[in-house]
């Protein structure tokens, strides 16, 4: 049976669940978004990835209500919600802080929101014991909040926000507050959870690890604007910009100049040098300043020079070793920092290279990217 | 042995300004009244031996104490001060929330400046500032000039020597106590909550009910303690505002004391005010020792 890719972004008839037009938002002088245009589809799971100040929790507190656009629209299923109220929005948010009600019991947080759209009691509580059974908490529904540990307490401010079945969920810095282990664990529970509800999530992360695990697509926000909207794996592979590739994962950017000749760019890099070959579709100009970006794991180390046209000599200087896989840091004699991965494959006796080693490092034509910016 | 050591102190600070000065009333109010210094008898004398001490206590008796029973002065003067602390420490609760409120939402750099105004007339006088309400509230005071100059009313009120000067003064001088632990506990809040009950589909209005309400109640619980217990055994406010007419157990026991110099019946009236006073205090301390521990 062949497996259909959900891919919703990329088939046009396709309605988006919520589109951004154009939106603005200003705090007095400060503006913290910039004419932003985007579109979120149902079932994604939408990461907002940015450092701190980037905007991202101002676009999602518009989403939740809590701020509305100086200018620009956000439509909602098609229609504007500018002018609705948070309380009557389709649209639940789980907090940073969790905000669970001190004073009520883990059953009456999850049902907070059940009662107040004035269900019947059997209903809730059907409603409530699902959601229970979803974040595994039964055993603690007469628990307060200041009983259960950190994990519980993010099941719980979960469970609280998808009782009300939204048409969207916001998870604001969600796992941001656990450690990184139950993080790792935390992030595939939700992942299954939303699979299971079926719900849209916007998430809202600075960890670019959490948002490439969880995220069907993701977004770069710097400065208040997006930068690239794409699955993980195009922001990874084929990042828009330095910026990008720089804040996702580790990178090797080589600035220099660059000389077309078809689909190879040769790019000039240092005085005396070989010059470095990439593909692209972008078309340059003649000595166009330009970035090579290089990802380490891309990269490999030999002792003998190797039979390729990307290759460099240099000295290793540092080495990171982190159990699977050990980092590199080759000096070339340009005086470029040049990083490189190898797995460990082999015990640490018996490693290949060490300190003070004069290395070739090596790359395919395709495995570097060229930027313009 | 350390540890002896540090509970002893508090300890015998206790004994000796709490405890053995109420034992020294407790005596009082058992002995009878003389017309001699100290106003009543028996007086011990330690100097006669274990015979001197039986004979004292063999004087002592509860008849001051049947006779506050038996005269309905009192209990009357019990009742009213209860109903007066109560209506006074609800009115106070129904301002000092407001204000509280009002404080906690304020700019931070606004905060200090609004709590020094709190605090602020506590650094006059407490008699001074009751006597100035006199100038207020009296029939050619500024208040009914001032009605009578906008042509609200025609004929000056009648609000001084009435119980609504008794309840204005008490509100007036005790409304910080209540303002302060609200304003602290409604600080403390957390606005994320607030966020998160609008998020799930309360309004503004059912958001501070659902959760503004019920995180304060320490604050308020504290607040209520702190004026009902003062206002009930009040005595220089009914005494300058209330005139004859109101009648509070502070302004009975003063009158007692000073007037009809039977310091045996004060001193009864004084350990009946305590033993109904200890439930609220001992009410007060749980709910304090209460929040200690929910916020470990």
């Amino acid at each position: 049976m062949p497996q259909t890719v959900f891919a919703p972004w990329e088939d046009p008839d396709e309605k988006p669940l919520i589109r951004f037009q154009n939106v603005t938002k200003k705090f007095g002088d400060f503006t913290a978004i910039q004419s932003i245009d985007l579109d979120i589809y149902t079932r994604e799971f939408f990461a907002l990835l940015g450092p701190s100040g980037c905007g991202k929790t101002t676009l999602m507190r518009m989403l939740a209500g809590f701020e509305t656009p100086t200018t620009g629209k956000i439509l909602l299923g098609g229609e504007d919600i500018a002018a609705t109220p948070p309380n009557k929005r389709p649209v639940n948010m789980m907090f940073q802080s969790y905000a669970l009600f001190p004073h009520l019991s883990v059953w009456e947080n999850v049902a907070f929101g059940l009662k107040r759209e004035g269900r019947e009691k059997d209903e809730i509580a059907t409603r409530v014991a699902d959601m229970m059974r979803l974040t595994r908490l039964d055993k603690f529904a007469r628990r307060k909040p200041h009983q259960l540990s950190g994990g519980q307490r993010q099941r719980v401010a979960l469970a609280r926000s998808l009782a009300k079945a939204p048409k969207l969920l916001l998870l604001d810095e969600p796992l941001g507050a656990l450690d990184k282990k139950l993080r790792e664990e935390t992030q595939f529970e939700l992942m299954d959870i939303q699979e299971k509800t079926g719900t849209t999530f916007v998430i809202v992360t600075h960890d670019q690890e959490e948002a490439m695990t969880v995220a069907s697509r993701v977004a770069v926000m710097d400065e208040g604007q997006l930068v690239q909207v794409a699955t993980p794996d195009r922001i990874y592979e084929y990042p828009n910009s330095v910026y990008v590739a720089d804040f996702i994962g580790d990178v090797n950017i080589i600035e220099g100049a660059a000389s077309q000749s078809g689909d190879k760019v040769l790019v000039t890099w240092a005085e005396g040098a070989s010059p470095l070959v990439a593909t692209s579709t972008a078309m340059l100009t003649k000595d166009q300043h330009c970035y090579l970006a290089i990802r380490p794991e891309k990269i490999t180390i030999t002792a003998e020079e190797p039979e390729t046209t990307n290759k460099v000599h240099g000295e290793i200087i540092d080495i990171g070793y982190l159990g699977n896989i050990s980092t590199y840091h080759v000096k070339l004699p340009t005086g470029h920092m040049v990083k490189a991965q190898s797995t460990n494959t082999r015990r640490l006796s018996r490693r290949n290279f060490t300190w003070e080693d004069k290395v070739w490092l090596s790359w395919s034509d395709t495995a570097a990217v060229l930027l313009e910016r | 042995m350390r540890r002896l050591i540090l509970i002893l102190v508090p300890y015998l600070w206790l004994l000796a300004l709490f405890l053995v000065p109420f034992l020294i009333v407790v005596k009082i109010s058992l002995s009878d009244v003389a017309l001699a210094r100290p106003p009543y008898f028996p007086q011990l004398d330690l100097s006669g031996g274990w015979a001197a001490i039986r004979d004292f206590v063999a004087e002592l008796d509860f008849e001051n104490f049947a006779f506050l029973a038996s005269d309905d002065l009192y209990w009357k003067a019990y009742l009213s001060s209860l109903r007066i602390a109560l209506i006074s420490t609800l009115l106070t609760l129904l301002i000092g929330f407001p204000v509280a409120y009002g404080m906690a939402s304020a700019r931070p750099e606004w905060r200090p400046t609004l709590m020094m105004l709190v605090i602020l007339p506590f650094w006059t006088s407490f008699l001074i500032r009751v006597y100035s309400w006199m100038g207020i509230l009296s029939q050619n005071g500024l208040l009914n000039t001032f009605l009578l100059w906008t042509g609200v009313i025609s004929e000056p009120l009648t609000i001084m020597n009435t119980e609504i000067a008794v309840y204005i003064g008490i509100v007036y001088t005790y409304l910080p106590f209540m303002i302060l632990p609200i304003y602290a506990t409604l600080e403390k809040l957390d606005g994320s909550l607030l966020e998160a009950a609008e998020d799930l589909g309360c309004s503004r209005t059912s958001a501070f009910w659902l959760v503004t309400v019920p995180l304060s109640k320490p604050g308020i619980i504290a607040g209520c303690f702190l004026v009902f217990i003062p206002a009930i055994g009040e005595f220089v406010i009914p005494s300058l505002l209330g005139g004859s007419d109101t009648l509070m157990i502070g302004k009975v026991l003063w009158e007692e004391f000073f007037n009809n110099r039977d310091w045996p019946v004060a001193s009864a009236v004084a350990v009946v005010l305590l033993a109904i006073l200890i439930i609220p205090i001992v009410l007060f301390q749980r709910n304090e020792q209460k929040n200690r521990e929910a916020g470990q």
